[in-house]
């Protein structure tokens, strides 16, 4: 679709292989990510997506295999330093924080730029005032930009579905992430909750020159919206390449389509 | 009707930000400080203000440190006796080493040293959750109160075990503890230091810690995952949980009951706390104070009302009655409403709001 000049490459992830017990749900992955793209992992259920996401902000640590993100070649990682190291990322299932408003959700995900302590933030007084209202500025920004202003003071556990995918979004990018994972944000959602969500992906990427790494299972939408697209199958990367080259592969159609035997 | 925010507007963050945003509820929190400040004291007999305000006060203290904890951190804790043991007695060994400190000093003190020891049996919170740390907190109950009734340097060796806490002033001869203290005087003391806390809690939960403790109680995997470091976290809400429930507890020993005893902090007092902030509303700091005023309120309802329609009933049934009444309730409130009180009071106020409309 959209021909454009790739930047440098700031995630590599190289001979990933991830097991737990006797199953092998990552099986030798390899691929890159450049400054600015949209880069898509697809591939039928069970094919190791969600579990690629998690090796990449630290949640799993896979027994062989290197992740390199921004020159910097990481081993054991704690799961809170992939959002220190500008890592944000939406869930397959849901994980907003359901007794808070969207307001507090959307603030939560500033957490990491809140410097005042706790005793500034119980006197609510001096810095710690300021730095709320400034970061409550930004989160209006967020809301403005997602078109979720009516249901800012609301509980998120009474929204329905496609708003708490936004929502989850907002949380995200509140963060101001370099790279933004994405787990099939239009899972379960009508055509124009799609579009909508697909214009979001495309203006953050386009705006905040934020890259996306973007699991999704609807063909138009990984087609149309990505730069390149990884395919896995039962743990094994079947592709790597634009949409164009992927869609004509065999491994891939046999993969999707099934194979006679 | 008359309660909605219709016609306010705010011009900046600062005003949305606000504790109350809507004017008719800052009104009405400036006339109960009113009438708490100005009309109890001069109304009240000292009957009232001695056993009903008092422990009312002291334990909403208390429920607001539980409620920080439980409702907002969601770290279930039956400690909460064994700090506010721990409170009571740091207080006594500052107030009897250094008699020259000041009570607020004191009290100050012994809450930040039981916010150590909140801290120590913080520490398995990392690992383990809910119920299992429920047990792990219920040990340092049993062990808080067996260590201050074991050793005798807690309560400097007095042969009773039983010891009194000395008489303080707040400034020149307006004693609050000991036996020249009048009720108002412990009652406005008490007054401020709740009055003064619920305000710093209130500012806690609404910042980004209590954004924090919130996000680790509601899903505490996406919690990690934007950055926030588990155990910090955790052990924030411990120690100022815990911190609380010291203060609360050198409260209830020094101007209470005026004497530092073990038995007053043991583990019925956890419940007792733990069952005020469930009937009360986790979470709220509204909640905190309902569900102190319910627990306190509810026993001399009870004793007083088969008199009222002129009934006799022995004291030992009424007692039983008490704790029927508890169990009933506790279950009516995990199964209809579980938010409490505080959620009830939310409902009031959103219908009061479109009332007389339906919506």
């Amino acid at each position: 679709m959209h021909e454009r000049t790739l930047g440098d490459v700031v995630l590599e992830v190289r001979n990933i292989s991830l097991s737990f017990g006797a199953m092998r749900v990552l099986n030798d992955i390899s691929f890159d990510v450049r400054q600015g793209e949209i880069r898509s992992i697809i591939g039928p259920n069970g094919a190791g997506k969600s579990s690629m996401l998690n090796v990449i902000n630290g949640f799993y640590h896979p027994q062989e295999g290197t992740i390199t993100y921004r020159g910097e070649t990481r081993h054991q990682m704690k799961v809170h330093k992939a959002a220190e190291q500008g890592i944000a990322r939406t869930f397959q299932n849901i994980a907003l924080f359901k007794g808070m408003t969207t307001l507090d959700n959307i603030m939560t995900g500033r957490n990491l730029k809140i410097k005042s302590n706790m005793l500034l933030q119980a006197i609510y007084w001096g810095k710690a005032q300021k730095e709320e209202i400034e970061h409550r500025k930004k989160v209006e920004e967020i809301i403005d930009f997602l078109e979720i202003q009516a249901i800012r003071k609301t509980p998120v556990g009474r929204l329905p579905y496609g708003m708490q995918k936004r929502v989850e979004l907002g949380r995200a990018l509140a963060a101001e992430p370099d790279i933004l994972l994405l787990d099939e944000p239009m899972a379960g959602m009508n055509v124009e909750e799609k579009e909508d969500m697909s214009r979001f992906v495309l203006d953050i990427n386009d705006e905040f020159g934020t890259t996306i790494i973007l699991i999704e299972h609807d063909m138009g939408v990984v087609m149309d919206l990505s730069d390149r697209v990884v395919v896995l199958d039962y743990g094994l990367q079947l592709a790597d390449g634009p949409p164009d080259e992927v869609r004509s592969n065999q491994a891939v159609i046999d993969a999707y389509l099934g194979v006679s035997h | 009707m008359i309660y909605r925010e219709a016609g306010e507007f705010k011009a900046s963050y600062r005003e949305d930000m606000a504790i109350l945003p809507i004017r008719q509820d800052r009104w009405f929190m400036w006339a109960l400080m009113a009438v708490a400040f100005l009309v109890i004291p001069s109304i009240a007999s000292e009957y009232w203000l001695g056993t009903i305000m008092l422990p009312f006060l002291i334990l909403a203290l208390a429920a607001l440190g539980l409620n920080v904890l439980t409702g907002y951190a969601g770290q279930l804790s039956l400690g909460t006796g064994g700090f506010m043991a721990t409170g009571a007695f740091a207080a006594y060994k500052l107030a009897t080493a250094f008699p020259e400190l000041h009570i607020i000093v004191v009290i100050l003190l012994a809450g930040l040293i039981t916010a150590g020891v909140g801290i120590l049996f913080g520490i398995p919170s990392l690992r383990i959750k809910g119920f299992y740390l429920a047990v792990a907190t219920l040990a340092s109950q049993f062990f808080l109160i067996w260590m201050f009734n074991k050793f005798g340097w807690f309560t400097n060796y007095s042969s009773s075990g039983v010891i009194s806490a000395p008489p303080m002033t707040a400034f020149g001869d307006f004693f609050v503890t000991g036996p020249h203290a009048t009720p108002v005087a412990k009652y406005l003391f008490a007054l401020t230091l709740v009055v003064f806390f619920a305000m710093m809690t209130k500012n806690l939960v609404r910042s980004n810690i209590g954004r924090e403790w919130m996000a680790v109680r509601d899903m505490d995997i996406a919690a990690e995952i934007i950055g926030i470091k588990m155990l910090p976290t955790k052990l924030k809400a411990f120690a100022y949980s815990s911190f609380l429930c010291g203060i609360a507890g050198a409260l209830w020993a020094f101007v209470h009951t005026g004497s530092v005893e073990p038995l007053a902090f043991d583990v019925n007092r956890s419940f007792q706390i733990l069952f005020m902030i469930i009937i009360g509303g986790l979470g709220s700091i509204m909640g905190a104070f309902l569900g102190s005023a319910f627990i306190v309120l509810l026993p001399i309802l009870l004793t007083n009302a088969p008199h009222l329609f002129g009934l006799n009933i022995p004291v030992d049934i009424i007692s039983h009655i008490e704790f029927m009444v508890f169990g009933a309730l506790i279950l009516f409130f995990l199964i209809v409403e579980p938010h409490g009180l505080a959620r009830l009071w939310q409902i009031t106020k959103e219908k009061l709001r479109l009332w007389p409309f339906p919506y």
